[in-house]
């Protein structure tokens, strides 16, 4: 065990990035950002006709701050340029492909050269090092191996750190638990709701998390709430941490919580952050809330030039108690994308995960419906009901019933109506978890 | 003296009541009485079974939210004012009722009532004193 313990207290060398001092991170930053907005000017069609019609040339970048001149890159140019019209890199020097899983329309192509891979996985390795794991974890990455960035992403990471990966991807959550049980992992990779779902299926299956060999959830890939983490950390006796990335800009990786728990880290010697106003697009200050931008400075194949990345969060003031110099921004639980609109008022799913995990014993096990009644919206939030909930008194049931929707009210300002459901009702997902039906556009 | 009632979280679907019924019957447990308690939106199913060990793991095991409750049976003349007498005892006792429900059984003039009491101990002690006829499970399942 001693052993153990003396290699945690290390530094992971991958990690000496993290800790670099500011001059030094800015001065970095600054150099990779004036070599990037030259390679996309110079070989992307689309950065050059964009930097030209603002009268803007690569030469004019003389600080950081002004990276604030350079036109945004949206989700819709990679769709508009599908597959391969962001490409800065002739295919002969491009040596991975991955692709959105593009649920509306055509999916988004991203590539990478050996370059990128490395500095890919180098992110990972920082990832997990944060994260508190080093070489003698036993990885089992649940995130889907394929076109998604997920799997691979933190499968080439966790061996880098040394790690031992067992490449086991989504789904059969019993397999999962019987090689959980057989190979003795400690740590698991997956989205926060597919192992909310692995957690109620032990339970079934009668196996104690706690009494097994994981201490540490890589959680990411959706939205979650500190709420949904008391949850987790509470059922299963691990650590749960928030990790970020998205396939635009590499994958997972991007930033990752440390110890700490108390923000995540963005990785910003490859990934530049700002924070702007979504609809003003004006810069905002560290410490006020915003839309997350981010600029990738090392990728060579398809540099991301002040890509909008729909999610809502700030970069928080202030150093972190881990002595990590790179800044962090806020946990991440809604993208500005995934906003309702019911009756005028402006609600974020997250919001109604807070307010009903906040309900004593109620399980992350709900949906949003919303439906259209006379031509106004009509939302409904169904939760399930479980053993430790349900009372033979309709009195506790209409209660419970009522503390839900007081709980939602006070979050969302508005009344909206909760319906219990049975156990095992809603559908459990192995990946993202889809938490509104959208019924308001059907019949 | 206390009996057993298994409690079910029904929603308010069409099939819902049948199905728990079904997976009752086709294990070959008799339902001794039933009894339903609805809203707008959802339904708690109360049931008698002589088994309730058997049916409680068989209902859980098909994803049934289920309760185990401690209820009292009670036997009365089937005739008018039976039920009226047991009240009027209940009420100057003070023992509070969270719902009843009652049926006949096969036997000839017998009712049964099923009380959900807070402190169902304290009431048996009570209803015991006013010889009431408390009945065990021996009795309730009783053809």
């Amino acid at each position: 065990m001693q052993t153990v313990n003396k290699q945690k207290a290390e530094v992971n060398p991958a990690s000496a990035a993290d800790f670099l001092p500011e001059d030094k991170l800015r001065e970095l930053q600054l150099d990779r950002l004036e070599k990037i907005v030259l390679r996309s000017y110079e070989r992307t069609v689309l950065y050059k006709k964009r930097m030209n019609g603002k009268g803007i040339h690569p030469g004019d970048l003389k600080s950081l701050d002004d990276i604030r001149h350079l036109p945004f890159t949206v989700k819709n140019d990679l769709r508009d340029t599908y597959p391969f019209g962001l490409f800065a890199s002739p295919m002969s020097e491009i040596v991975r492909l991955h692709a959105s899983s593009g649920t509306t329309g055509k999916p988004i192509v991203v590539a990478y050269t050996q370059e990128d891979l490395d500095v890919w996985t180098d992110s990972m390795v920082r990832t997990f090092a944060a994260c508190g794991l080093h070489s003698g974890d036993i990885i089992q990455n649940a995130y889907g191996y394929g076109l998604f960035t997920g799997g691979l992403g933190a499968h080439y990471g966790a061996e880098k750190l040394g790690a031992t990966v067992i490449p086991i991807s989504g789904g059969n959550t019993d397999r999962q638990l019987m090689i959980m049980q057989d190979f003795g992992t400690t740590a698991f990779c997956s989205t926060p709701s597919y192992f909310t779902f692995m957690i109620e299926r032990a339970a079934e299956m009668k196996i104690d998390i706690r009494k097994l060999h994981l201490r540490t959830g890589i959680f990411g890939a959706e939205p979650w709430t500190e709420e949904m983490r008391n949850h987790i950390e509470k059922a299963s006796g691990i650590k749960a941490y928030d990790i970020y990335g998205l396939s635009e800009i590499t994958g997972p990786g991007v930033g990752s919580e440390c110890e700490k728990q108390d923000g995540l880290h963005i990785f910003e010697d490859y990934f530049y952050p700002e924070i702007i106003d979504p609809v003003t697009e004006k810069a905002l200050p560290d410490g006020t809330e915003g839309e997350l931008v981010l600029t990738t400075l090392c990728k060579q194949a398809m540099p991301m030039i002040r890509y909008r990345t729909r999610d809502i969060t700030m970069i928080m003031p202030g150093k972190c108690k881990c002595g990590r110099n790179i800044r962090r921004i806020r946990k991440i639980n809604r993208r500005s994308d995934d906003m309702l609109i019911i009756r005028g008022v402006n609600i974020f799913p997250s919001q109604i995960e807070s307010a009903i995990l906040a309900v004593e014993g109620i399980l992350p096990h709900y949906q949003i419906v919303l439906t259209k009644e006379k031509g106004l919206d009509n939302i409904e939030v169904q939760v399930e009901i479980t053993e430790k909930v349900f009372s033979d008194k309709v009195g506790a049931m209409e209660e419970l019933q009522s503390k839900l929707v007081q709980a939602l009210e006070n979050v969302t300002s508005i009344r909206i109506g909760v319906r219990l459901v049975a156990h095992q009702t809603i559908k459990r997902s192995e990946g993202k978890a889809k938490r509104v039906i959208d019924l308001r556009n059907k019949n | 003296m206390k009996i057993k009632q298994l409690s079910l979280f029904i929603e308010n679907r069409t099939g819902a009541l049948s199905e728990p019924c079904r997976i009752l019957s086709e294990a070959g447990i008799n339902i001794v009485t039933l009894c339903l308690a609805d809203t707008q939106n959802f339904g708690i199913m109360r049931l008698i079974v002589k088994e309730w060990q058997k049916a409680e793991k068989l209902l859980s095991a098909r994803d049934y939210a289920v309760k185990t409750t401690d209820v009292v049976a009670i036997e009365i003349d089937d005739r008018p004012g039976g039920l009226a007498k047991i009240l009027m005892i209940l009420e100057k006792s003070g023992l509070n009722v969270e719902y009843m429900y009652a049926f006949t059984s096969g036997k000839n003039g017998r009712a049964v009532l099923v009380f959900r009491f807070e402190k169902p101990d304290e009431a048996i002690k009570i209803l015991s004193a006013k010889g009431i006829n408390v009945l065990g499970e021996a009795h309730i399942f009783e053809k």
